[in-house]
């Protein structure tokens, strides 16, 4: 009895090592960025790092609640979830409280809850739950209409809440729709309109036009299908062509002015000096104060809490969405690779383990989860370190917030606890 | 297939992240440096500079205080136009010269501090002060300036600059808009004087605002105090000696011979050392340094190499004796001069035949053209002979640096074989050739200071210390290489006949008439001929008067050398300004006014002003002496009269 109990729960220790390895390291970085002057306790809930300890401290009490539950519970409920999710979020609009623009947050007396943060995880299990249906093909119009559907919703109510970074994550759920059966079409085009729209921004239309043209006679001149007609070619053609255009007019006249310079500043698209350093002190500053910390940081970075530019606060919204300069500037080189190492290893982890679960659920899931990782650290990562324009999205595990924390907490062991179940599994 | 998009897009990403953190971190970053950090506010606490006083204990020179507006390109803010006009109010500075000023900062670097407003006034300070915070990347560093307490001496004092680029290069220790010494002791004594500043370094935020001390002040340092020194100078003496050298051009030397300490160092013209303070220092001297007819900053007692003139013939006289070819009873006849070949060194009329005594007293060129001859040919060859000769002279200190604190300094000129060798060939000429030698012309050169040191080592009767400024520094010793005394290549014995013929210069010689009551000063008369290339035509000027004295005959306390240009004969200015120089010092006060005042009174202005005339003029026996105007006269007497008597 108790050896089928012990088997039963076996749990995937490289994965929880992980994460309790990010949470801590996660925990030290929000310290040295947030504290002012001595440390007096580090339970000191008035300030910043005092609060996410006892964040930290939350999140075992969820993780063993999340793991208490039925592994069958979040398949079954999956649908529930994701309409409290969507609810959450709906309810915003009457009781949302603004901060910084965004209307993402309730406020319960002192604590505010961004409902944004847990959409994630049950838009991944209403993705699971649906794609896992015996009934739907990924093959057909019909079921990816849906699904969009359902990753649409979440990500239109947020992005009408003033929130475009956290809209941009639900685009990774791409990765899990292509895993389970999507056309490669789609790929395909997905990276061309991508490649489409920054030749139309960098080089203009002309040009996105003229490349467009190129490898279509070229794919025309190789194809193998010999029935298919140059009317056709001149189809796609036509579509690139919009496409550019619609590209530069929704760059132009969509975008408000603070998006616009942010990818001005990442295309490099801006020549006039006078207008550059105008920039420099509004949106690329940030940037450049998270570049020059990570920077100085060195081979082996100047120590904890050693950091001059994390101790002077130069690096604003250092706590929450640039903490990687903390890491870089007080770690250094060795630090930092090994931050991106765990997450690397967390995301490939997971991929692995997904793909060993003989449940459709939990691999979709599991993908999900993977997915969601993926997108927040490659778009908070590289930005903070010039590589991605701008978009104010947390990293998970390290950013400072409570919401963002027990988000990505929950997605994580909901897909935990699924994975230690799959031995029940037949 | 499909598994594999994902996990192949976050190997990818990760490698992409970590090759970027390369970039950042390793290949893109030169080592960390505090000193390059921006979070870190480096504030500089400047110690104060060590004072400097006389002999006698009197402040020379003190400190005040100075306030330099500095900038820090990068981290100024544009202003408003309401902002600007009123900073540039402030700053008593157009708006044009704020844009420069601020693009010559960030042409020197935009991260370091440059001096934006050098040394506002205190009132200006306390004005500024209270909105500075409003201008971002300015602020104002406290530095101490020179005070001087008196108006003489700006040769050896010196004074302080900022330091240039070049200087930075070579001693990080100076960052732009420190002061360095200049001239003078502040020069030599620069690191003595200055102390070590100290730093603070200061955790800043993006607002530029200090948050505290970092990492709780351990790398922090407190300054050390500049240590105050003492220096040789004499004040009043060196404050009478400026008067006498008024309107005239010169230097005077004055050396205690049983110390080599340097009493008083005149050179004229001079300039009253506040000139080069606070913010007219640069155009005050840029007018001095330019000044190329006057050279104010040419230290003549120092720097000025003439042919020493008849005074160098004591010195042959000792080297005869101590060569052993020639006895002090020997006798040489004198018709008027010495003839060798078909040529003739002239002399003046007296009596003879003449031996040593009279030789020197009555300073007879045939007299020391003979025993110079038989010096140079006790040797098989004229070079043995010169290069014997010249180790001689070369003891005294002539022909070289004299290695001291002076700042500045020339190292004269003392031939030997291999000049001759060069001019005439290997053995091609002879001693008569260099028959000049004998009486100080010809190719020997020598500065006052030299000459000075010549006299004290006569006076020593053969030893000299090497002369130099400083008497005393603040909690440590005078190197030791001022209280070693230096031997010449003269024994001791040699000397008394050739200090009683210098005792009798003034006894029955040619300074008769500067004689001083109860003092017995041996003293040598000079004269040099004087050349300048006016029009490309070489041109007589008239003679430099040149004196070498020291007093009293035994154990002497002063020897001195005094260099009037186109001074004439020697006793005519320089000889009555080192007998008043002398007793200035050994009794306080003069009992020949009439002496002191012919020197006072007369300028040798005029003839400074020859060579630019257009119409010709006469020299030597042709001129006469100008006397100053009344109004100026009574001046110079006001001032003499605030030196204090002792």
């Amino acid at each position: 009895m108790l050896r089928e109990n012990q088997r039963r729960f076996k749990f995937d220790w490289l994965t929880i090592i992980l994460f309790l390895l990010l949470i801590s390291f996660g925990y030290l970085n929000i310290l040295s960025a947030s504290h002012v002057g001595e440390i007096t306790s580090y339970f000191d809930p008035t300030q910043l790092y005092g609060k996410h300890l006892i964040f930290v401290g939350l999140t075992f009490v969820l993780i063993v609640f999340i793991l208490s539950f039925e592994a069958k519970f979040y398949e079954r409920f999956a649908s529930i979830i994701y309409i409290v999710a969507i609810l959450a979020l709906v309810g915003l609009f009457l009781f949302g409280k603004d901060v910084n623009g965004a209307r993402s947050w309730y406020g319960i007396g002192s604590m505010t809850i961004q409902p944004s943060e847990f959409a994630k995880f049950a838009t991944a299990l209403a993705v699971a739950k649906y794609v896992s249906d015996l009934e739907t093909n990924m093959q057909t119009l019909k079921d990816q209409l849906r699904v969009v559907a359902i990753i649409l919703t979440p990500a239109i109510l947020i992005l009408l809440q003033n929130d475009a970074g956290s809209t941009i994550v639900y685009l990774t759920f791409f990765f899990v729709f292509y895993r389970e059966g999507l056309q490669q079409i789609y790929l395909v085009v997905a990276l061309s309109l991508i490649a489409i729209a920054v030749l139309a921004l960098k080089f203009g239309v002309l040009i996105a036009a003229a490349v467009a043209l190129l490898v279509l006679i070229t794919r025309y001149f190789l194809r193998k299908n010999k029935r298919a007609s140059v009317l056709q070619y001149i189809l796609v053609l036509a579509v690139c062509i919009g496409f550019s255009y619609g590209v530069r007019l929704f760059y132009e006249h969509v975008l408000k002015e603070h998006q616009q310079n942010r990818i001005s500043l990442w295309l490099r698209l801006e020549k006039d000096p006078a207008k550059l350093e105008l920039m420099k002190k509004r949106e690329a500053y940030n940037l450049i104060q998270s570049e020059q910390a990570i920077s100085s940081g060195g081979w082996t970075g100047k120590g904890f809490l050693q950091g001059t530019r994390t101790t002077g606060k130069f690096v604003p919204e250092q706590h929450t969405d640039y903490i990687f300069s903390t890491v870089g500037e007080e770690w250094g080189f060795w630090g930092s690779t090994f931050v991106v190492l765990l997450f690397v290893t967390l995301i490939v982890r997971i991929l692995y383990l997904a793909e060993t679960q003989k449940s459709q659920f939990s691999r979709v899931y599991g993908y999900g989860v993977a997915s969601i990782f993926f997108i927040h650290f490659t778009i908070n990562t590289g930005m903070v370190m010039g590589l991605i324009p701008t978009v104010g999205i947390p990293l998970p595990f390290f950013s400072y917030g409570g919401s963002g924390l027990w988000g990505f907490t929950i997605l994580l062991f909901i897909f935990v606890k699924l994975d230690s179940n799959k031995i029940n599994e037949w | 297939m499909r598994k594999l998009l994902l996990l192949t897009t976050v190997v990818l990403v990760g490698l992409v992240f970590i090759a970027r953190l390369f970039y950042l971190q390793v290949y893109n970053n030169s080592a960390y440096s505090i000193f390059e950090d921006n979070a870190i506010r480096k504030v500089y606490n400047y110690p104060k500079r060590g004072y400097v006083y006389d002999r006698n204990g009197k402040l020379l020179v003190a400190n005040q205080p100075s306030y330099d507006v500095m900038v820090i390109p990068r981290e100024v803010e544009p202003m408003d136009s309401s902002d600007l006009t009123e900073f540039c109010r402030l700053l008593k500075i157009t708006e044009e010269e704020y844009t420069k000023k601020l693009k010559r900062a960030t042409r020197y670097s935009p991260r370091l501090p440059s001096p934006f407003v050098p040394q506002l006034s205190k009132k200006d300070y306390a004005v500024l002060q209270e909105k500075m915070r409003k201008f971002e990347g300015f602020y104002i560093q406290k530095r101490s300036l020179r005070s001087y307490q008196t108006t003489i001496g700006a040769n050896v004092l010196g004074d302080i600059a900022e330091v240039n680029r070049r200087i930075i290069a070579k001693q990080p220790y100076y960052k732009l808009g420190d002061l360095i010494g200049n001239q003078g002791v502040e020069k030599t004594y620069e690191t003595t004087l200055r102390g070590v500043k100290g730093i603070k370094f200061i955790q800043k935020d993006r607002f530029n605002k200090n948050i505290g001390p970092y990492k709780d002040g351990i790398y922090d340092t407190l300054p050390k105090p500049g240590k105050n020194i003492t220096i040789t100078i004499d004040a009043r003496l060196q404050a009478y000696g400026e008067l006498l050298m008024r309107n005239k051009r010169g230097g005077i030397i004055a050396i205690e011979p049983n110390s080599g300490e340097i009493l008083a160092m005149i050179s004229g013209p001079s300039y009253n050392p506040n000139l080069l303070v606070g913010r007219e220092r640069s155009g005050n001297f840029k007018k001095l340094y330019n000044d190329s007819i006057s050279k104010p900053l040419f230290d003549r007692g120092l720097q000025a190499m003439y042919p020493p003139g008849s005074p160098f013939k004591t010195l042959n006289a000792l080297i005869a004796l101590q060569e052993g070819v020639v006895t002090t009873e020997e006798r040489f006849s004198c018709a008027m001069g010495y003839k060798y070949g078909n040529r003739k060194m002239g002399c003046h009329a007296h009596k003879s035949p003449a031996n040593m005594n009279i030789g020197i007293y009555e300073s007879c060129n045939a007299y020391f053209a003979n025993i110079y001859r038989r010096i140079i040919d006790k040797y098989e060859s004229p070079a043995e002979g010169m290069d014997n000769w010249s180790k001689h002279i070369k003891s005294f200190g002539l022909g070289n640096y004299l290695n001291n604190d002076l700042a500045v300094g020339q190292p004269g000129k003392v031939p030997n074989a291999a000049t001759y060798n060069k001019g005439y060939g290997k053995n091609k000429w002879y001693t008569t050739f260099t028959i000049s030698n004998a009486i100080g012309q010809g190719e020997v050169l020598a500065t006052p200071i030299q000459l000075a040191n010549m006299a004290a080592a006569i006076g020593n009767r053969g030893y000299y210390y090497t002369p130099h400024i400083i008497k005393n520094i603040e909690g440590d010793t005078v190197p030791s290489q001022y209280t070693t005394p230096k031997y010449t290549t003269i024994d001791k014995k040699h000397f008394e006949p050739v200090v009683q013929g210098m005792f009798d210069v003034y006894n029955k010689g040619t300074a008769k008439s500067l004689q001083i009551k109860d003092i017995e000063i041996c003293g040598k008369t000079g004269t040099a001929e004087n050349y300048a290339i006016i029009d490309n035509v070489k041109t007589q000027l008239t003679d430099h008067s040149i004196f070498v004295a020291f007093a009293p005959k035994d154990n002497p306390k002063i020897a001195i050398a005094v260099f009037v240009e186109n001074g004439y004969y020697g006793s005519r200015f320089a000889g009555r300004m080192a007998s008043l120089m002398i007793e200035r010092y050994l009794k306080g006060e003069i009992s020949r006014p009439d002496m002191e005042n012919f020197v006072l009174r007369y300028s040798l202005e005029h003839e400074y002003e020859k060579p630019y005339l257009v119409k010709s003029f006469g020299i030597n026996k042709q001129t006469k002496l100008v006397p100053i105007d009344d109004q100026e006269f009574q001046n110079i007497m006001k001032l003499k009269s605030e030196i204090p008597k002792s």
